[in-house]
């Protein structure tokens, strides 16, 4: 999928049971998981964008790895987690036949898709420059939604998705 | 990082020895419960309990907290530092 691309529809059920997909608002889709220390390192950064744009912007966190080979990454775990938490200000989405990952051609985790309000794709990578810099605050992603939200295209349109591989099933 | 802290203990940067972990069998025989593993003599740089072998990403916690993919330099020169003594 390239920017400027219609994105895939997609359903997918979270740890809370319900059920999440496109649907007309401007949309972060981040494909992360549980085990990957990358995806855990930006995760707080990305629940603060939720936060941040609630009400503007939905952020989909998408779970896309294959459970057997990788159990922490079942949908038990994801549910786990979040109720540990005491919940995310984003639904935790479970891919579980890898179908929506495989669409968007989701390359590690994370890997951010932003998506406007109609459905087309205008930024991909990774959420800022510095998985080791919290003070980073996902500028990337930030800046994509704001220039989402403001009806421009994004400066930086594309950057490489950091992370580890998505745990494809053999 | 690892070869760094080998040249700042005075020790060859190229004695570094790549295992390849490729197979779920490999990772049951070497006890190997994620990528990156670094053992200095055997012994791991930042030992973990409990953990279950498999072909996985490793997760690291730095001195400061923050999490990594990679030990903390600290704790592989310390590690050095050990295997020397």
């Amino acid at each position: 999928m390239n920017i400027g691309d219609a994105a895939p529809s997609f359903e997918l059920p979270a740890t809370d049971g319900s059920s999440h997909g496109l649907d007309g608002q401007p949309t972060a889709v981040v494909f992360t998981c549980n085990h990957c220390p990358y995806a855990l390192a930006w995760h707080n950064r990305l629940l603060d964008v939720a936060r941040d744009y609630d009400g503007r912007v939905r952020v989909l966190l998408i779970n896309p790895n294959d459970a057997d080979s990788h159990p922490r990454d079942s949908a038990d775990a994801m549910r786990e987690r979040v109720e540990v938490d005491g919940g995310w200000p984003a639904p935790y989405l479970r891919d579980e036949s890898q179908s929506v990952a495989r669409d968007y051609g989701a390359k590690t985790t994370p890997d951010v898709f932003v998506i406007d309000a109609g459905g087309v794709l205008r930024y991909r990578g990774a959420p800022d420059a510095d998985y080791e810099d919290p003070s980073q605050d996902a500028a990337w992603l930030r800046d994509a939604l704001d220039a989402v939200l403001e009806g421009r295209e994004p400066e930086r349109a594309e950057t490489e998705p950091v992370g580890c591989s998505v745990k494809w099933s053999r | 990082m690892l070869r760094e802290a080998l040249a700042q203990e005075g020790m060859d940067p190229d004695s570094v020895e790549l295992v390849e972990i490729a197979t779920e069998g490999d990772a049951e025989r070497q006890a190997f419960v994620g990528s990156p593993t670094i053992r200095i003599g055997g012994v791991e740089v930042a030992p973990v309990k409990d953990e279950p072998a498999g072909l996985t990403c490793r997760v690291y916690r730095l001195r400061d907290g923050r999490i990594s993919p990679t030990p903390d330099p600290q704790d592989i020169r310390d590690a050095i530092k050990e295997a020397m003594s």
